[in-house]
């Protein structure tokens, strides 16, 4: 199911120095072309639909449209996420929608703890960070 | 056409790139769950000054296999004894495991998921009535003894879309943004020029800028997945991409640690999931949370059929046991698609109405009904927004409601992997403690530990996740927990072992291995009009077809429901051969082509390791994962132990060879 994206709403970010959807991708497949100032999805057949670039976009401009060597036309599956959950729109081929809406995290953006500049006790035992009494093979 | 003939993306590769050279002490390899792991442990134990630098050929908040997100996590011991996780390990991986790697998995991966919790993610847990909150309602953590909503024995139910944007933050603030090299593609890693069997750097390329990095390091851990894209898949057009296992994971891993004498072991295991056919669902939720069964073709629920019983039997003593391991449950399968009996269903919609007729009986009002009904609908559809957005996007399409109609369950196209329920990878040392066998042999190749946990047999290359091989069943919390392992063992490595890498070649000597591609395309590309057509040269495109066509024809793949030969698999071979000699000949215009250049030749190397292993070991030993007609059954009286394979780099020699597989836990009973 390759990702597109909608002419009339990307602006390829503005020309910034990350484009959100070619930063996302984690198949390198979205790529801005400078001349129109949009981004398109490079290789539609190694596209995971992943849907990192729809989620990330903050022009609302990228879909996904099922893969046409197995999905019927017409469907369409579009999430719109938050900080804190994501809401998911499913409308099926004969018109019928679904809405869904789950939480996705609990804590602020940035807020997760890296416990950073604490130490881990002896560098010799099998223990790790927070961890005493490692249990053995009974 | 393309007169003239020009390179087609945006990002356009040049002859000569620029060459970046840094010293690091340890070099993280990867982003995914295993290398976040060792990003946020690492800092607990390095001294002062300890450069750490992680480099990811994506970027790290959406990198791996849990970029998509997950619903539920796989491996979550709580209230059960580790000695039962790796009891059921050793079944489901019939019998070839390294029980002293599971056990540790075991007895540190609760804290990373506690982790995982406390930073973030929502966990979903039993109310006092026994009923599902999802992770947002306010209910204690597991820390503080919260009941997580268990699906099987070991899996926990999250509302996971977020999982790896959660897990990635605190790695990155631990090393900090300026450690954190993202969208460099490692492609080879580099040994001392001094030191015998010593790792001394890593070398990749940008694919943003034309620039070459060359890393030099004391100590490496290489932890980027498993392999997809190996084998021909079943859908060849645009849903190729729709591969079970992230479409981004080429083997590297396996590839660029056996190139420099790491070995290998249990690479004849493969990973076949049965899966939702096309969209590649998970079906967990469904058979776990959902209690559905599968239907064959004449609507019989085989899986509890006296013939079923009589085929299990005959490997002893994995299928009789109370879970039957996921080769055999695929091999029932598969013997009902052979018969004829197919298709195989996954009866979604008598599970569905059964648990609404449990509560209709239970006297529920209608109202009440109607409510249950809509989180039970939210929950099913989450399972497959939460990790599989396609699976959903196809039931859109072709109006699927799975309350009114099954959906149909096939076996998809081989993996490679060494976290879900398969484990191949590479052969690490266990924890240094008395409980794990110490073998009397002078070859790491035949021992279980040699000082350094999860260090592979090239001395200061670290392994997680996918990397380790013989034990399966981490999958995403044990892969984070195994990279922390692995994360303290290197800093006790840079302590113990003072050295100043020094590389054999030079640093342009690897920016001219690794820019090949791009210097052939240029000095060819004006042999033809067309792009993609020419005789001095061929595209990654083509190639990993080629790959494909031989692997799925000679190896074992969907074109011959997994049955391959000893005969056969010597012609896949051949086939290799020639695939790696003209991998000497891709050709790429830009950037993105010159990634999937590097990616194929990972892949092609990694899948000859799978055929070299499946052609040494004379039996069947995963059946409904692969069969060899020539020896179709599980042979546990000689082949009940490890293959192990070598690559010697000087000699640029194969040795495959038998390891002894011992058991730490009982064998009475076997579960």
């Amino acid at each position: 199911m390759p990702s597109y994206v909608d002419p009339a709403k990307c602006d390829g970010c503005k020309g910034g120095d990350k484009t959100a959807c070619m930063y996302i991708c984690p198949n390198d497949l979205m790529v801005l072309n400078i001349e129109e100032m949009k981004a398109y999805n490079q290789e539609p057949d190694a596209c995971w639909e992943c849907y990192s670039c729809v989620k990330i976009c903050p022009q609302g401009a990228i879909f996904v449209r099922g893969y046409d060597d197995f999905v019927p036309m017409g469907g369409q599956v579009h999430p719109m996420r938050s900080s804190d959950s994501i809401m998911w729109t499913v409308k099926f081929r004969n018109g019928n929608m679904k809405r869904f809406k789950f939480p996705i995290r609990t804590t602020a953006e940035g807020a997760a703890n890296a416990y950073a500049g604490q130490k881990g006790a002896s560098l010799d035992d099998e223990c790790l960070f927070l961890e005493a009494n490692l249990p053995t093979p009974k | 056409m393309a007169l003239p003939n020009k390179p087609k993306g945006e990002l356009k590769a040049v002859v000569n790139p620029e060459v970046v050279e840094h010293d690091v002490d340890v070099l993280i390899i990867g982003g995914g769950m295993a290398a976040c792991g060792t990003a946020f442990e690492i800092k607990k134990w390095a001294p002062e000054g300890m450069k750490i630098v992680l480099v990811d050929k994506a970027s790290l908040e959406r990198s791996g296999a849990v970029a998509q997100g997950l619903s539920a996590i796989n491996t979550y011991i709580g209230e059960n004894p580790i000695e039962s996780y790796v009891k059921m390990v050793r079944n489901d991986l019939m019998g070839v495991v390294r029980e002293d790697l599971i056990y540790d998995c075991g007895r540190h991966v609760d804290e990373s998921v506690k982790l995982f919790e406390e930073w973030g993610l929502p966990v979903w847990k039993k109310d006092a009535d026994g009923e599902n909150l999802d992770g947002a309602k306010p209910a204690k953590s597991l820390r503080e003894g919260g009941q997580p909503v268990r699906t099987g024995k070991w899996q926990i139910m999250i509302n996971g879309e977020s999982y790896k944007p959660i897990v990635a933050e605190p790695a990155a603030t631990a090393l900090g943004s300026d450690n954190i090299i993202e969208r460099v593609f490692i492609v080879k890693l580099l040994l001392d020029k001094n030191k015998p069997n010593q790792i001394a750097g890593a070398a990749g390329f940008s694919t943003r800028e034309n620039k070459v990095h060359v890393f030099r390091c004391k100590a490496a851990m290489v932890a980027c997945g498993g392999a997809v894209n190996i084998f021909r898949p079943r859908s060849t057009g645009e849903g190729k991409g729709r591969a079970w296992y992230p479409v981004w994971n080429a083997g590297s891993t396996y590839t660029m640690c056996a190139q420099i004498g790491a070995t290998l072991t249990m690479m004849e295991n493969r990973f076949t999931p049965a899966r939702f056919k096309d969209g590649y669902g998970p079906v967990g939720a469904w058979f776990l949370l959902f209690k559905a069964k599968v239907q064959n073709g004449l609507g019989e629920f085989y899986a509890n059929s006296d013939a079923v019983k009589d085929e299990l039997e005959k490997f002893m003593p994995y299928g009789a046991s109370p879970v039957t391991p996921t080769c055999l449950r695929n091999h029932l399968m598969i013997n009902e698609l052979r018969e004829g009996r197919g298709p195989i269903y996954m009866a979604t919609d008598v599970a569905l109405n059964a648990f609404l007729d449990d509560r209709k009986a239970k006297g529920m009002n209608d109202k009440d009904l109607k409510k249950f009904w809509k989180h039970l609908e939210s929950e099913a559809w989450e399972d497959f927004l939460d990790m599989s957005v396609g699976q959903a996007g196809l039931w859109a399409g072709a109006n699927v409601e799975p309350e009114k109609i099954g959906s149909e369950i096939m076996p998809t196209e081989p993996y490679m992997l060494g976290s879900h329920s398969g484990c191949c990878g590479i052969w690490t040392s266990g924890p240094e403690e008395a409980w794990v066998p110490d073998v009397k042999n002078d070859s790491r190749v035949h021992k279980y530990k040699w000082g350094y946990n999860r260090m592979t047999t090239v001395d200061g290359l670290f392994t997680a996740g996918d990397g380790v091989g013989a034990s399966g069943h981490k999958f995403s919390s044990g892969s984070h927990a195994e990279g922390r392992i692995a994360a303290k063992q290197m800093v006790k490595f840079c302590r113990d072992n003072a050295f100043k890498p020094e590389l054999k070649q030079t640093a342009q000597e690897i920016a001219d291995e690794i820019y090949a591609p791009v210097r052939r395309y240029e000095e060819f590309k004006d042999a033809s009009t067309a792009a993609d057509v020419n005789p001095n040269y061929c595209k990654p495109a083509g190639l990993m077809m080629r790959l494909m066509k031989a692997t799925d024809e000679y190896g074992g793949g969907v074109a011959t429901y997994y049955m391959t030969s000893g005969k056969l698999l010597n012609i896949c071979l051949d086939l290799l051969l020639l695939l790696r000699e003209d991998a000497a000949k891709m050709a790429a215009g830009d950037l993105h082509e010159l990634l999937r250049c590097w990616e194929n030749y990972h892949r092609i190397w990694c899948v000859e390791t799978h055929i070299r292993h499946i052609e040494f070991r004379k039996e069947s030993r995963y059946p409904g994962f692969y069969y060899r007609s020539d020896f179709p059954t599980c042979d546990d009286e000689n082949w009940k132990c490890f293959v192990n394979s070598t690559f010697n780099p000087e000699t640029q020699e194969w040795k495959c060879e038998k390891v002894e597989c011992l058991n730490i836990f009982p064998t009475e009973p076997w579960l």
